[in-house]
């Protein structure tokens, strides 16, 4: 039987009225009723524009020129409304925080049926039926502040589906999740689709993520083009995905060192049910016993402990932290992972002085750090927010590095030498006479945490430093933060990013509920399933690989994969980054 | 964190007055209130206010603090009159009858004290209605039943969507100024106050450029879902307005004919015991 064609690309271009280039360029694309499609490719690449342009933004809300043709069921969709596209086509936005418009779960569940004018009974019915789908109807009268990440993207599934949408779009749905709600959300997408029998449109560039359950094809793009337009196990057998930036699933970067060849017939899109000969699984054994093991040196003085710290944000309200003592030694690059309001972040800002802690003490080099203020502690032990829009006050970089000694009333002479050192330290140099504004994110990213360098801390802490990023900047910054490490600076990263700390963090602390409930070697951690399921963080995909191909030590896999990226390919891929 | 609205949701006939009916009677009976300075309508209404409050089931300790917060001001109120016109009441009421033998610049008169006696009453007459508004009315569904009563609705919406908005943005500001202080950026008593002018300069910057940045979004995410498409919309929070709802309108009516009339029966807006 052939599937009902339900949008169509022709030739089809776009650029913005602001830009000098356009964003698309010759788009061809078909997409049936009722397939999965993942749009993948590096930021910039234009997959945020197509998506705009499939649900009606484009034309209706950022305008620009259009070429070639964009049929939606047959017709133009320059010839509808934005309207009429909302009642085909569903978003679920990247920030559901922000998406959620409603004071309480049923009312945003509501809020496309109340403007469609539906009356009551059948606008509480509705409600009440769409809520269940999604497994919320149990908050349907909670506000999004007592909501978790995961219900808010819960509910914002659920406002798009009262509407009997034909296509569902999902933006970066990742993004904002914990590795195990991630999770979630990619099985709640498999069976939204399954029982509304909709196209689902996943945009993502967590590859290894979204392949957790099965999509038909997988559109790459990148610079504005559709690279490929395959199925996965196609896509995943060739080499296009690392030329235009996305990370392959881990499995197969650790088949691929052991010079194992994929092919689409090995079923490479999962491991479990990838087929591996004996040749290949042999050869992966071989590739493991050969890696020699590195070793890690661990911070020999002491910088910061915590003696039994407790802190609850308000009388009667759950505690956030209950009785954390953790020591973090001079030149240690570590992890601080665990789900949502777990107490990382809280615990960050007991450290920095945001907050006084109800009991207990923070030890900054053997000194009690209560006798310190806010400001003082900050010379020893730098904040970086995670975004940078958060941080910065000053038009100009050279302004807004300089300002934390400008208040400290630095002589200028000294601070002109300070923010050239550190802006050399950052890659920014050449960029020192710029407006913020013309820089990306990362650069941004780079200038806030130059701002911090400046007062010349030992350590800093940095909440999820490369979130929201793709693959090229997260290597981007997490190459410029080891490099931070390596003059010396101790550096602590809050993460929900199991790749991040796996690759980049020697050593991880899980938080629980407001406890340390490990604190170890990151691949001890990643394949510990007790904490893993405590913590809500996710396997990783070796450990599953190292089993199947009859390795069973799978830490120590693990473990001799990272030694082998640090020492063979990492180094390769450093250098000119910052450019 | 605090809000505007306090919604407390104890069901009670008060609640169940859709939220507009509540805001025009709020207004009626302040306006009357206000107008009439008849001690034995202001005894009337501060009773009948204090019995409302009870069947709205509000409790005291939900509304200390605003109760508190008024309190102080009505004090200091109270006594700027005293020290700006110790004699206001004399000229209204007309006579002047010193007590406890007293005389001088501000030596207290019967009627100054009566006068402040009704300021009082005006008070306490007024407070526990507002408070009992904020407290018994569901924002979304005040957002409604505005629009049911003719405001537009992208107007009635904006009320809602700011409610919702305002913990966010507290939140936002509170970690900014953190992050801020880390810089030295001083926000608190021990900067002078063109500094801390100055330094929440650099704090706004951020805010608001982070907030255009969540206008963008939310705006997008409305009209995706529809927002602005007809003339009209429904309300999942919406109410219809029943017998009940009319009819507290035009008691609340009623207390401005009746303080029309005791203005006429007493020749002005003052009730005088002292003739």
């Amino acid at each position: 039987m052939e599937k009902e064609l339900l949008l169509e690309f022709n030739d089809f271009g776009f650029q913005y009225n602001a830009q000098a280039e356009p964003t698309l360029h010759g788009i061809n694309l078909k997409l049936y009723r009722g397939e999965r499609i993942l749009i993948a490719g590096p930021s910039g690449c234009g997959k945020s524009t197509l998506v705009h342009c499939i649900n009606g933004l484009i034309p209706f809300s950022y305008k620009g020129e259009m070429s070639g043709s964009l049929k939606l069921k047959g017709t133009e969709t320059k010839d509808l409304s934005l309207f009429d596209i909302s009642h085909t086509v569903g978003t679920v936005l990247q920030d559901s925080d922000a998406q959620f418009v409603g004071m309480t779960v049923a009312e945003d569940i509501a809020f496309a049926l109340e403007n469609d004018c539906v009356d009551d009974p059948k606008l509480h019915d509705k409600v009440k039926e769409v809520a269940a789908l999604v497994d919320i109807d149990d908050h349907l009268t909670h506000a999004p502040s007592e909501l978790s990440g995961g219900q808010k993207q819960r509910v914002s599934v659920a406002g798009v589906l009262v509407d009997d949408v034909d296509i569902l779009i999902f933006d970066e749905p990742l993004a904002n999740l914990d590795p195990a709600t991630g999770k979630q959300a990619i099985e709640l997408i498999d069976k939204m689709q399954e029982q509304t029998g909709a196209t689902v449109i996943i945009v993502e560039h967590r590859l290894e993520d979204v392949l957790h359950r099965p999509v038909d094809r997988i559109v790459l793009m990148e610079r504005g083009r559709i690279r490929a337009d395959v199925t996965p196990d196609e896509l995943l057998s060739g080499s296009l995905l690392k030329e235009c930036g996305v990370r392959e699933p881990l499995y197969l970067t650790a088949l691929k060192y052991a010079d194992v060849k994929i092919s689409p017939d090995m079923h490479p899109s999962s491991l479990d049910k990838m087929v591996i000969g004996d040749a290949d699984k042999a050869g992966l054994n071989d590739w493991y016993k050969s890696v020699e093991a590195g070793s890690v040196t661990d911070g020999k003085s002491e910088l910061l402990r915590t003696e039994g710290i407790s802190f609850t944000y308000r009388e009667g309200e759950k505690i956030a932290l209950n009785d954390i003592s953790v020591k973090i030694n001079e030149g240690e690059m570590t992890a601080i992972v665990g789900t949502n309001g777990a107490g990382k972040s809280t615990f960050s800002k007991v450290v920095c002085g945001f907050e006084t802690p109800d009991k207990g003490k923070v030890f900054y080099k053997g000194d009690d750090f209560a006798e310190y203020s806010i400001k003082e502690r900050a010379e020893h032990i730098g904040y970086v927010m995670q975004n940078p829009n958060q941080m910065i006050s000053k038009v100009w970089i050279y302004d807004e590095v300089a300002l934390g000694l400008r208040t400290r009333e630095v002589p200028e002479e000294e601070i002109e030498k300070r923010v050239e050192k550190v802006l050399k330290i950052c890659g920014l140099w050449k960029m020192r006479k710029w407006p913020i504004s013309a820089l990306s994110f990362g650069q941004k990213k780079r200038v806030t945490i130059a701002s911090i360098l400046v007062l010349d801390p030992k350590m800093i802490i940095l909440d999820e430093p490369t979130a929201g990023q793709d693959y090229r900047h997260y290597t981007e910054i997490m190459e410029f933060l080891t490099d931070l490490n390596r003059q010396g600076i101790t550096v602590v990263m809050v993460t929900h990013d199991m790749h991040l700390m796996l690759e980049y963090a020697d050593r991880a602390i899980v938080f629980s509920d407001g406890r340390i409930i490990a604190d170890d070697r990151s691949y001890n951690i990643i394949t510990n399933d007790k904490i893993i399921k405590e913590a809500s963080l996710k396997e990783t995909s070796l450990y599953g690989l190292a089993l199947k191909c009859g390795i069973d030590d799978g830490t120590d896999f693990v473990r001799h994969f990272i030694d082998y990226e640090r020492k063979h390919v990492r180094e390769d891929e450093r250098g000119g980054v910052y450019d | 964190m605090t809000n505007l609205f306090n919604y407390i949701d104890r069901p009670s006939p008060i609640h169940r007055l859709t939220g507009a009916t509540k805001f025009v009677c709020l207004l009626l009976w302040s306006f009357a209130a206000m107008s009439t300075y008849d001690t034995r309508m202001l005894i009337g209404l501060v009773i009948v206010s204090m019995i409302l409050f009870t069947v709205g089931r509000i409790h005291l300790k939900d509304v200390s603090f605003m109760i508190g917060f008024t309190l102080v001001f009505l004090v200091i109120n109270s006594i700027a009159i005293y020290l700006f016109a110790p004699f206001h009441g004399t000229e209204i009421y007309g006579t002047k009858t010193y007590l406890w033998g007293l005389s001088g610049r501000f030596a207290p008169t019967a009627e100054q004290l009566f006068y402040h006696f009704n300021y009082i009453l005006k008070y306490l007459a007024t407070i526990p209605i507002v408070l009992l508004f904020v407290c018994t009315t569901n924002p979304s569904e005040f957002a409604a039943s505005l629009n049911k009563i003719g405001i537009k609705y992208s107007i009635a919406y904006s009320v809602a969507l700011a409610l919702r908005y305002i913990p966010d943005i507290q939140k936002q500001y509170h970690e900014i100024s953190q992050a801020g202080q880390a810089r030295d950026i001083e926000m608190t008593k021990k900067a002078s106050l063109i500094n801390r002018l100055k330094s929440a300069s650099g704090i706004l910057i951020p805010l608001i450029l982070s907030s255009m940045d969540r206008i963008e979004i939310i705006s997008n995410a409305m009209e995706l879902r529809g927002f602005g498409k007809e003339k009209k919309r429904t309300w999942y929070m919406g109410r219809p307005f029943t017998a009940t709802d009319i009819a507290a309108m035009i008691g609340c009516a009623m207390l401005i004919l009746l303080s029309a009339y005791l203005a006429h029966v007493n020749g002005g807006r003052y009730y005088n015991p002292f003739i």
